[in-house]
């Protein structure tokens, strides 16, 4: 009976020190989830330079490819990203929303003359709230979305790379 | 029969005061258990970036819409994933964590009960 008992204690902690053991190995580096399939959240959002609000959803059709980049003027990386949203503007299958966030609008209109407007449609979050509403961790961040569904998450600006993977992605 | 009249007003009044404390107190303790996710090591309510002040404002929001804690939570989860909260809630990747103290304890309690209080008998 008692060695029944020690052998059971003795499995019983090498299983907890394995368990233990395996999670040391596991990265403790919090990496978000960027392949979601989503939907688009119900919203009202305010239209950039306008008094009315349009709700979210209907921006969206159904077949196409929608790119929802979060910007603003006094990010530093914006500025970086944008000539690559500049060169998404010209392929057929995808349509660019803008999102400015929490930026003064002169100066988000002085950014777009200086650099260029690939947006389809620009939306306004002054506070902040939208992009929490939509998952978003700040600026820049971009969402693809497909048939009312936000397939892709970029977190930080777009490089070359995920360039190349959207033009697949939308082929 | 005035001043009871008087009395009336002030308790509505008191009353009223006491409710905005209690969201403010819901906020508080909602934004102490949201993981700054941008930020290293740190709540929502003890961080001042952008991500945790829209969060603030967002929870402020959803309290006046009448949703509660749980609610609110749930919300952040599928918008953000379990890791926003610091107080997981028991799931298939989480049991282990739950009940491991549980068994601990009770091994234990075993292990005395079998040491000391059978061998007295």
């Amino acid at each position: 009976m008692k060695n029944k008992f020690s052998i059971l204690l003795i499995v019983f902690f090498t299983f907890i020190f394995i368990i233990f053991y395996k999670g040391l190995n596991n990265s403790n580096i919090y990496v978000p989830n960027t392949q979601v399939e989503k939907d688009v959240p119900d919203l009202k959002i305010k239209i950039f330079k306008s008094q009315s609000e349009i709700d979210l959803k209907s921006l969206f059709k159904e077949n196409e490819f929608y790119l929802l980049n979060i910007w603003s003027s006094w990010c530093g990386p914006c500025r970086e990203e944008h000539p690559l949203l500049m060169s998404l503007k010209n392929e057929k299958n995808i349509k660019i929303i803008g999102l400015n966030y929490k930026d003064n609008e002169k100066n988000a209109e002085n950014f777009l003359i200086e650099l260029g407007n690939p947006y389809y449609e620009i939306l306004e979050d002054s506070n902040g709230s939208k992009s929490i509403e939509l998952g978003a961790y700040g600026v820049p961040e971009s969402f693809l979305v497909h048939q009312n569904k936000i397939i892709r998450k970029y977190i930080g600006p777009l490089n070359q790379n995920l360039f190349t993977e959207i033009k697949n992605l939308i082929k | 029969m005035k001043y009871f009249k008087y009395l009336i007003i002030i308790f509505f009044i008191m009353s009223s005061i006491n409710l905005r404390a209690e969201s403010s107190d819901l906020s508080y303790k909602i934004t102490k258990n949201l993981r700054c996710l941008i930020c290293q090591g740190q709540s929502v309510y003890d961080s001042d970036s952008e991500f945790a002040i829209s969060l603030k404002l967002v929870v402020d929001e959803k309290l006046n819409e009448g949703l509660s804690e749980i609610e609110i939570y749930d919300f952040l989860k599928d918008k953000y994933g379990q890791w926003i909260l610091y107080d997981p809630g028991l799931n298939k990747s989480t049991y282990l964590l739950w009940l491991l103290p549980l068994l601990l304890f009770l091994i234990g309690g075993a292990i005395i009960f079998k040491k000391f209080i059978i061998r007295k008998n």
